[in-house]
């Protein structure tokens, strides 16, 4: 099992360096090329979610970006440091009601929303040293090797 | 990539054409802009993303907005958009039910409906 893992500041002109080095590495463990477009789309999406959460409660630790390459299968976890309660269930996906009521202004509603719709197989998590959000992929052939 | 946004007025229509990646860095100026053109009295938009390479759920979270505000002067926000990769973010948040989306320009400056 290959790992990458990304530190930064929770600055939102980092989750774009995030969104590239996951979509690099994505491409690396073998997701199909029509794959990778969501995969940079969710990870932005929970990077983002991240960013939002240190942010607005004043938590100065980067967020965690770990890239998890097996031999099947390709993970990413994108981690808060928000403590929840443990084993609460995860946040509730909004819906759309909520995003189009006309008294929430709106913005930061979809992101879950977004992941949810776009990956199968995504794990959200909530503990004592933050929340968690797996999120995985098939990888249809072995890892290409480097060409000589 | 940064985003760039220049705005022109095609009849009672004002059209917005946005480039590079609307996200959680960028589109606060999306926000600015639409936000500005409303308060200057711009109630009928025309957004077009054709040149949009990147959209996350903060950038849906703007246009939403910008909806929104147009709405409360009985004013209209419509999409052009043709690209597969950014369609399907509107498609999987069910915002192509609440987003008139045309192919060109040209329909979402002449469409009444």
């Amino acid at each position: 099992m290959a790992t990458v893992e990304l530190r930064f500041s929770a600055q939102p002109e980092h989750v774009r360096t995030a969104r590239l080095v996951a979509a690099a590495v994505a491409r690396r463990a073998g997701v199909e090329e029509a794959v990778l477009d969501e995969v940079r789309l969710a990870v932005g999406e929970a990077c983002s979610r991240a960013v939002g959460l240190h942010r607005s409660n004043g938590i100065t630790a980067p967020v965690r970006v770990v890239l998890i390459e097996e031999e099947k299968l390709f993970s990413i976890e994108v981690g808060d440091e928000l403590p929840g309660p443990a084993g609460a269930p995860a946040d509730a996906v909004p819906g759309i009601e909520a995003v189009l009521d006309p008294d929430i202004e709106g913005e930061d509603e979809m992101g879950l929303a977004v992941i949810s719709g776009l990956v199968d197989d995504v794990e959200v998590t909530s503990g004592e040293a933050g929340g968690t959000i797996r999120m995985t992929w098939p990888v249809a052939r072995v890892s290409a090797l480097p060409q000589s | 990539m940064d985003l760039s946004l220049s705005t022109r007025t095609v009849g009672d229509r004002t059209v917005v054409e946005v480039g590079g990646e609307i996200d959680v860095y960028t589109a606060p100026k999306l926000r600015e802009q639409l936000v500005e053109l409303v308060n200057d009295g711009s109630y009928h938009l025309v957004v077009d993303m054709e040149r949009v390479d990147f959209l996350d759920s903060t950038g849906l979270g703007v246009l939403v907005g910008g909806l929104k505000r147009v709405r409360a002067h009985e004013g209209s926000l419509r999409l052009v958009c043709n690209q597969e990769r950014i369609l399907k973010i509107f498609r999987i948040t069910g915002l192509t039910k609440v987003f008139p989306i045309h192919t060109t320009v040209e329909d979402a400056v002449n469409a009444t409906d």
